[in-house]
C-alpha cells in the first residue's frame, strides 16, 4: 500500500477517537479499505468508534452488515481474494465466537494454504477487556484463542498515538491481524501526533519499555498498562523500581525487550486480564524461563483473571489484576511476605 | 411408491429437458436460454464428461495403489458440474468445495495440478488467480461466504463477473451458507448459488437436511431459485445462464438446486454399502449423465463410433498425464513447511525456522 504524505500535526485525543482518526486516515490512503461490521454505519458503532465514517466515505465503504460474525468474516474474505483490505468490526470480545471457524481456518490459512498466491489482509477490530460493568459476553479477553493460531498476528493498544499508528499499520500489513481495543480506556486521552508515513513509525511488532525500572521486569497489554505504571508510580514510593513493558504485539511476541530486561532485574511477573490457563503470560514466562533461565533470581509469576468464566459485573474487581494484585505479584517475586506466604498484610 | 418417495426428495418438479432415456423434451421458460446451443457445444460438453470421468477414476485408483491419501470422487455429478462451469465467463470467479473436479477441468486446472493436495505434497495445486478459481474448500459451506464477499468487490468495482458458489445438500444445514444467502440477498450481489443436491452427505441422505426441496429454502431469504435435473447438461447450462444474466444485469443473487446422485462413495475412506438403499445405485446408474447425452447425440447425427474412439484416447492420455505426474512427485523439502504462514516477516516463524534447521542439521552425514 502507498500511503500518501500526510502533513503532521498533534492533537489532543481519546483512544477512540484515535482510532476514529487512524480509519479515517486508512481509508482516505486506499480506496481498497472497507469497514464491515453491525452498527458501523448510521450510529457510528455502540462505541462511536466509526462515528461520521459512512458520512465521509459512503455506504458501500464503510458497510453495516447484518447481524452474523461469520457472515462478516466470511465476505471479508472473499472481498480480500478480490484485492480489498477489510477492516471488520466485532461488536463486543464475547461476540467474536461465532466467526471463529471463518478466522482460524479461514482468514489464517488461505495465504499457506494457497502458497502465497492469496493474501488476506483483513484487520478485525475488536474491544476487550472488562471493568465497565458490562453484561455477560461483554467483558470477555480471548486473545489466546488467536495467538495459538499460526497465520495470525495479534495486537493490543494502550493508548491513544498507538491506537492511531496501529490501527493504519495494521490495515496496511498484508497479513490479517487481531487488533485488541481496550475498552474500558476508549475515554482516556492523550496526545496524538496525526498523519506521517508508516515507514518512519515504531514497527506494529515491537514491544515498548514505558516505564524503565531495575528490581522487577512487568510485562502487560491493553487496558493494564495504566494499571502497571500506577503499580509501579506506587512501588517507587516504597522503594522498589519496577520496569514496566507494553507488549503491543502479542503474535509474534517481540521477546528482546523482555529478555533484555530480566537480564537486568531477574524478576518477572506477567499480568492479564484473561484466564491463566493456556494464556499470554503462561507463554511468556516459559519462553523467558528457556531463554534467561540463568538470569532468574525467581521463577516467574502470573497475575491473570481466575479460571472461571468472567463473572457477574459486581464481582469483576475480584476477578482482573488491579494495582494491589500485581504488587502482591511483585511481592512473590522479591520473596517479600504476600499472598501466598500466608498472614495479613503488615 | 418408490423409494424416494419415502425417503429422499422427488425429481418431479426437477426442470429437465433431456430424458435419461436421451429425449430432447420442451420447456417453454428453459428453451430460449437453451436454443442457441448448437451440437458441437454438447458434444464438448460430452466430452468434457467423458474426460473427468476418466480422471477421477484414474485418481480413485491411485488412491487405491498407495499413490494418494485421499481422493473424492465426482462420479455422477459430471454434468451438473461441467454444464454449469461451461456457462461461466473466464473473468467469472469459483469458490468450490473439494469434489468439483469437473468445474476445476472447464476452469482450465491441468490434471497434473489435481493430486500434489490429495498427496499430501504441496498446500495447494494451482494459484487461483489463474483460472479463476478458489482454493477448494474443506470446511462445510465456509466457501458461500467467501464467494458473496467476493461478490460485493465486484459490486463496488462495477465489473460484470459474477461469482459462483458451489456446496451440497449438507452445506444447506451449516451456517455460512444461511449466512451467505441472508448477505447475498440484502446487498443484492452478484453471486450463484449452485447447490448440488446428490443425496447424501458422507451417509445422512438429504431428508436429515431437509425436509422440503432444498430450492425451497432460497425464496424465503428472497433469492429466487432453481431447481434442475442435475444429470442433464441442457437444464443444467440453462439454469445457469439464468442466473448468470440475472447477476450480470444487477438483479443480485440466484440459487440454483441441482438434483444428481453420487455414485461412488463420499471419499475413498467411505463405504456407501452400509448406508446406501438397495437398488439406488441401479436407479441412478440408469439417469447417468454421459450416457443420455451420448444417446442424444448419436441419434442426432452428431456423435459417432470415430469421435467416441477419440473421446477414448484423449480421456485416456489425461488419465495417463495425471498419474505420470503424480507418481513424479517428490516429498518436499523439510523446511519449505515453514514458507507462506505469513505474507511479511514474522519473528516467531524466523526462530522457529532456523531452529528446525539447526536440529535437521545435526543428521547431516549421518547414515540413515
Amino acid at each position: 500500500m502507498t500511503t500518501l504524505e500526510m502533513p503532521v500535526a498533534t492533537e489532543t485525543l481519546t483512544l477512540g477517537k484515535a482510532i476514529n482518526a487512524g480509519l479515517r486516515q486508512a481509508l482516505a490512503d486506499d480506496d481498497k479499505v472497507m469497514l464491515l461490521g453491525e452498527d458501523i454505519g448510521t450510529l457510528g458503532g455502540v462505541y462511536r468508534i466509526t462515528d461520521g465514517l459512512q458520512r465521509d466515505f459512503g455506504a458501500r465503504r464503510v458497510l453495516d452488515t447484518p447481524l452474523a460474525e461469520a457472515g462478516i468474516l466470511g465476505t471479508a474474505v472473499g472481498l480480500a481474494y478480490r484485492g480489498y483490505r477489510p477492516v471488520c468490526e466485532i461488536q463486543f470480545d464475547g461476540f467474536i465466537y461465532p466467526a471463529f471457524d471463518q478466522i482460524v481456518a479461514q482468514v489464517a490459512k488461505l495465504h499457506y494454504r494457497t502458497q502465497g498466491a492469496v493474501r488476506m489482509p483483513i484487520t478485525v477490530r475488536v474491544p476487550f477487556g472488562g471493568g465497565i460493568g458490562a453484561a455477560e459476553h461483554h467483558s470477555e479477553s480471548p486473545e489466546a484463542y488467536f495467538t495459538h493460531t499460526s497465520g495470525l498476528r495479534v495486537v493490543a493498544v494502550s493508548n491513544p498515538q498507538d491506537a492511531y499508528t496501529m490501527v493504519r499499520q495494521a490495515i496496511a500489513s498484508d497479513d490479517p491481524v487481531l487488533f485488541f481495543e481496550p475498552k474500558r480506556r476508549y475515554h482516556v486521552k492523550g496526545e496524538v501526533v496525526l498523519g506521517g508515513s508508516l515507514s518512519d513509525a515504531t514497527p506494529m511488532g515491537s514491544a515498548r519499555v514505558v516505564r524503565p525500572g531495575t528490581d522487577v521486569t512487568l510485562v502487560v497489554h491493553g487496558a493494564l498498562v495504566q494499571t502497571a505504571v500506577d503499580a509501579a508510580r506506587a512501588a517507587e514510593a516504597d522503594g522498589t523500581s519496577i520496569e514496566v513493558i507494553d507488549l503491543r504485539s502479542l503474535s509474534p511476541i517481540d521477546y528482546d525487550p523482555i529478555v533484555a530486561s530480566v537480564r537486568k532485574t531477574g524478576r518477572l511477573v506477567v499480568a492479564h486480564e484473561a484466564p491463566g490457563q493456556g494464556g499470554i503470560g503462561a507463554e511468556i514466562c516459559a519462553s523467558i524461563t528457556e531463554r534467561c533461565f540463568g538470569a532468574l533470581r525467581h521463577s516467574p509469576v502470573r497475575v491473570t483473571g481466575h479460571d472461571i468464566p468472567y463473572p457477574p459485573s459486581k464481582l469483576e474487581k475480584h476477578h482482573l489484576p488491579d494495582l494491589d494484585r500485581i504488587l502482591d505479584g511483585v511481592d512473590r517475586v522479591l520473596d517479600r511476605p504476600n499472598s501466598l506466604s500466608g498472614g495479613p498484610l503488615a | 411408491m418408490t423409494m424416494h418417495d419415502t425417503f429422499l426428495l422427488p425429481l418431479t418438479d426437477a426442470v429437465q429437458l433431456i430424458t435419461p432415456e436421451g429425449r430432447r423434451v420442451a420447456s417453454p421458460a428453459f428453451d430460449p436460454w437453451v436454443a442457441d446451443v448448437t451440437d458441437a457445444e454438447l458434444l464438448q460438453m460430452y466430452d468434457d464428461m467423458v474426460i473427468v470421468r476418466r480422471i477421477d477414476a484414474e485418481a480413485t485408483a491411485l488412491q487405491r495403489q498407495g499413490q494418494l491419501g485421499l481422493w473424492p470422487p465426482l462420479l455422477g455429478q459430471e454434468a451438473a458440474q461441467i454444464a454449469s462451469a461451461r456457462a461461466l465467463a473466464t473473468h467469472d470467479f469459483v469458490f468450490t468445495s473439494y469434489r468439483e473436479h469437473g468445474v476445476g477441468y472447464v476452469r482450465g486446472v491441468t490434471p497434473a495440478q489435481v493430486t500434489p493436495v490429495w498427496r499430501g505434497v504441496a498446500a495447494s495445486g494451482w494459484n487461483p488467480y489463474d483460472v479463476g478459481m478458489a482454493a477448494p474448500q474443506v470446511i462445510i459451506g465456509a466457501q458461500t461466504l467467501h464467494a458473496v464477499g467476493y461478490a460485493l468487490g465486484i459490486q463496488n468495482d462495477g465489473a460484470d463477473a459474477v461469482a459462483v458458489a458451489y456446496f451440497g445438500d449438507g452445506a444447506t444445514s451449516e451456517g455460512d451458507v444461511n449466512e451467505a444467502m441472508v448477505f447475498a440477498a440484502s446487498f443484492d450481489a452478484p453471486v450463484v448459488f449452485f447447490c448440488q443436491n446428490n443425496q447424501w452427505a458422507i451417509s445422512e441422505p438429504v431428508s436429515l437436511q431437509a425436509r422440503r426441496a432444498i430450492a425451497e429454502r432460497a425464496p424465503g431469504f428472497g433469492i429466487p431459485s432453481l431447481r434442475v435435473d442435475g444429470n442433464d447438461v441442457l437444464a443444467v447450462t440453462a439454469a445457469t445462464r439464468i442466473a448468470l444474466d440475472r447477476a450480470r444485469s444487477g438483479g443480485g443473487p440466484t440459487f440454483i438446486e441441482a438434483v444428481t446422485y453420487r455414485m461412488g462413495p463420499h471419499t475413498t475412506a467411505d463405504d456407501p454399502t452400509r448406508y446406501r438403499l438397495d437398488g439406488e445405485l441401479a436407479e441412478w446408474r440408469a439417469k447417468d449423465p454421459i450416457a443420455r447425452l451420448e444417446t442424444l447425440l448419436t441419434d442426432a447425427g452428431a456423435l459417432d463410433d470415430d469421435h467416441r474412439t477419440a473421446v477414448k484416447a484423449k480421456a485416456d492420455a489425461a488419465a495417463a498425464e495425471l498419474r505420470a505426474a503424480c507418481i513424479a512427485l517428490r516429498d518436499p523439502e523439510p523446511m519449505s513447511m515453514f514458507d507462506n504462514v505469513y505474507a511479511e516477516p514474522n519473528s516467531m516463524i524466523d526462530r522457529e525456522r532456523e531452529a528446525s534447521r539447526r536440529y535437521l542439521a545435526m543428521f547431516e552425514g549421518v547414515e540413515a
